[in-house]
């Protein structure tokens, strides 16, 4: 193996690429315990915006709200994304089958505007042909969240399925199970960190969208990032520094927890293939 | 009982359920929208809620049907449109560049470092990705402001006497895409740089050529694919973006997004909206195409 030497081009390249990365949000932090209103000159330590922050009903309705839409288009998405990933992986001969994959994966790359506006005339269309959506809100945003999780999810846990020792759920056919409780009792608990994975995945990019909301959205339901959207569109104000920070640290605390699973997971993979080649 | 095995027969296969559930949800959330995005720029703005003219209409027994062409040929003859979408390509190409210039050394010095670190080194790199997206562009707000503290910094240290206007430029709006992309670049590149034979560059440096031949003979076309599939997810989205010119763009940023916007929001011109979006597709087949052929062939390899 050829390794570069410790302060060559490419490291120090990455560290200011780091630095570069996370120094605006280090800034961020900062300056939410600023006392001064004026969000750029620093006159002593407080925790005041949070305070403020947690008395504002309407921010704390819209928090309760995107966490709900987040939990429901995670949840559905993931379930949706196991069946589909069985089908990319492992389902090869079907007529339709470059429609499908290509379906499944062009919301990754979509713009959020086009997939905000196709599915608000979709369910303007469907309330005038069948009634339903009777009014849009917090079902129609779900169903867009999950649609567009269901591409993220699909790429996570079809990645794993991939790898995944076929031979083993064949076992337990040979052995009477059926190919139903094969998968269940088998392959699943297999890819289940990559289920979990790609279900923490969805939930904070659900929790972050703002642009696909804000097309099919309907009044009074007003979500955290369209909240946060429209007060940031002012200007940056110290209460705003201060709901980043909390968010900054909910979500690296999600995704620090996700990758602990895989690299237990992985970790575990590991032990298991040399335990079995000793 | 003798019912049963005909019955199985008939019954759809498990099969056909698996692939059926999730196509059924894409055909209906995915693909059929676009159909009414086809159908909405043929016809007319109208004040009315759905504010749009029908495209089909039943008179006297006659079944009517309206196609009007005037959207696309409103969008092809004012300049102001053409200007945006030539803006929001070029905007995206550089900025797919400079995530390039940036991201490659980043992957590649996360493939080369020593195996137990790779996971942990990469974690850095996708973290802020998780993080919102909103809040990483309004961060880039409070530091690029004409009070902001770059320009604080700078006058503090006697470099510029007046505050360079950096806020609403197309500058701003490079920083923000760079720093908001620069991860969704970096995975798939170190995906594709961590799976080459590393003794091939050991081959190559026996038979005397130095690193930067090695790497110009041998990594850089090896990491094509892993390129097009990275440049590709910064470069489609970012044509069609949206919160970025808005909160960090200005006057001079004219990009397709924030213009569909517009017309959607403001002008309530949904007619309009989607002919800007069936556009939009249009010029993104292509690299969407791109994107998906460097992508299967990714995985497949």
């Amino acid at each position: 193996m050829m390794r570069a030497p410790r302060f060559s081009f490419v490291n120090i390249a990455f560290w200011m690429g780091i630095a570069f990365l996370y120094l605006p949000m280090f800034v961020l932090v900062v300056y939410s315990f600023n006392e001064s209103r004026l969000v750029t000159i620093w006159s002593g330590f407080s925790v005041k915006w949070y305070a403020e922050l947690f008395q504002d009903k309407q921010l704390m309705t819209a928090v309760w709200r995107s966490l709900q839409i987040a939990f429901y288009s995670a949840t559905s998405a993931v379930v949706l994304a196991i069946f589909a990933s069985i089908v990319v992986v492992r389902i090869k001969t079907f007529r339709t089958r470059r429609v499908f994959t290509t379906a499944i994966t062009a919301p990754l790359v979509m713009p959020d505007v086009i997939i905000g506006l196709s599915m608000l005339l979709l369910f303007v269309a469907m309330t005038q042909m069948i009634g339903w959506p009777e009014q849009r809100g917090m079902t129609t945003i779900w169903v867009a969240h999950t649609t567009f999780c269901l591409a993220y999810s699909t790429v996570v846990i079809s990645s794993r399925l991939i790898e995944m020792d076929r031979s083993i759920e064949e076992a337990a056919q040979d052995l009477g199970a059926s190919a139903m409780t094969a998968f269940v009792r088998v392959t699943l608990p297999l890819i289940m960190p990559a289920v979990l994975a790609a279900w923490l995945l969805s939930f904070t990019l659900s929790l972050d969208d703002v642009v696909i909301a804000s097309f099919v959205t309907g009044p009074g339901a007003t979500t955290l990032p369209i909240e946060v959207f429209s007060s940031v569109r002012m200007g940056v104000t110290p209460k705003i520094n201060a709901l980043a920070t909390l968010i900054i640290l909910v979500v690296s605390l999600v995704a620090l927890a996700s990758w602990f699973i895989s690299k237990r997971y992985n970790d575990k993979v590991a032990v298991a293939l040399k335990s079995e080649r000793s | 009982m003798s019912l049963r095995p005909f019955l199985n027969r008939l019954a759809p296969s498990g099969r056909f359920w698996i692939i059926s559930l999730p196509y059924l949800w894409l055909g209906l959330f995915f693909l059929l929208p676009f159909v009414f995005v086809l159908k909405i720029s043929f016809s007319e703005a109208e004040l009315a809620i759905p504010p749009y003219t029908p495209m089909f209409e039943w008179v006297d027994s006659v079944l009517n049907m309206r196609i009007n062409l005037g959207n696309y040929q409103w969008l092809l003859e004012d300049p102001l449109y053409l200007q945006a979408y030539w803006n929001s390509i070029r905007m995206a190409f550089i900025s797919t560049l400079l995530c390039l210039l940036i991201g490659y050394p980043m992957a590649y010095a996360i493939a080369r470092a020593p195996k137990h670190l790779q996971p942990a080194w990469l974690l850095l790199v996708l973290l802020p990705s998780w993080t919102s997206f909103l809040i990483r562009v309004y961060a880039w707000m409070g530091l690029l402001s004409n009070n902001g503290i770059i320009n604080n910094a700078l006058m503090g240290l006697g470099l510029v006497d007046a505050p360079l206007t950096m806020i609403n430029t197309n500058f701003a709006v490079y920083v923000g895409v760079v720093y908001s992309y620069l991860p969704f670049l970096v995975l798939p590149l170190y995906a594709n740089l961590v799976k080459h034979d590393t003794t091939l560059l050991e081959a190559a440096a026996d038979l005397g050529a130095s690193r930067t031949k090695t790497f110009f003979t041998i990594t850089l076309p090896l990491s094509i694919n892993g390129m097009v599939a990275g440049a590709m997810l910064v470069f489609i989205p970012v044509v069609g973006e949206f919160v970025i010119p808005e909160l960090l763009g200005g006057t001079e940023t004219i990009m397709i997004g924030k213009v569909l916007w517009q017309e959607f929001f403001s002008n309530r011109d949904w007619p309009v909206a989607s002919a800007l979006a069936v556009i939009m597709v249009l010029i993104l087949l292509v690299p969407i195409a791109l994107f998906h052929h460097f992508q299967s062939k990714e995985v497949s390899r």
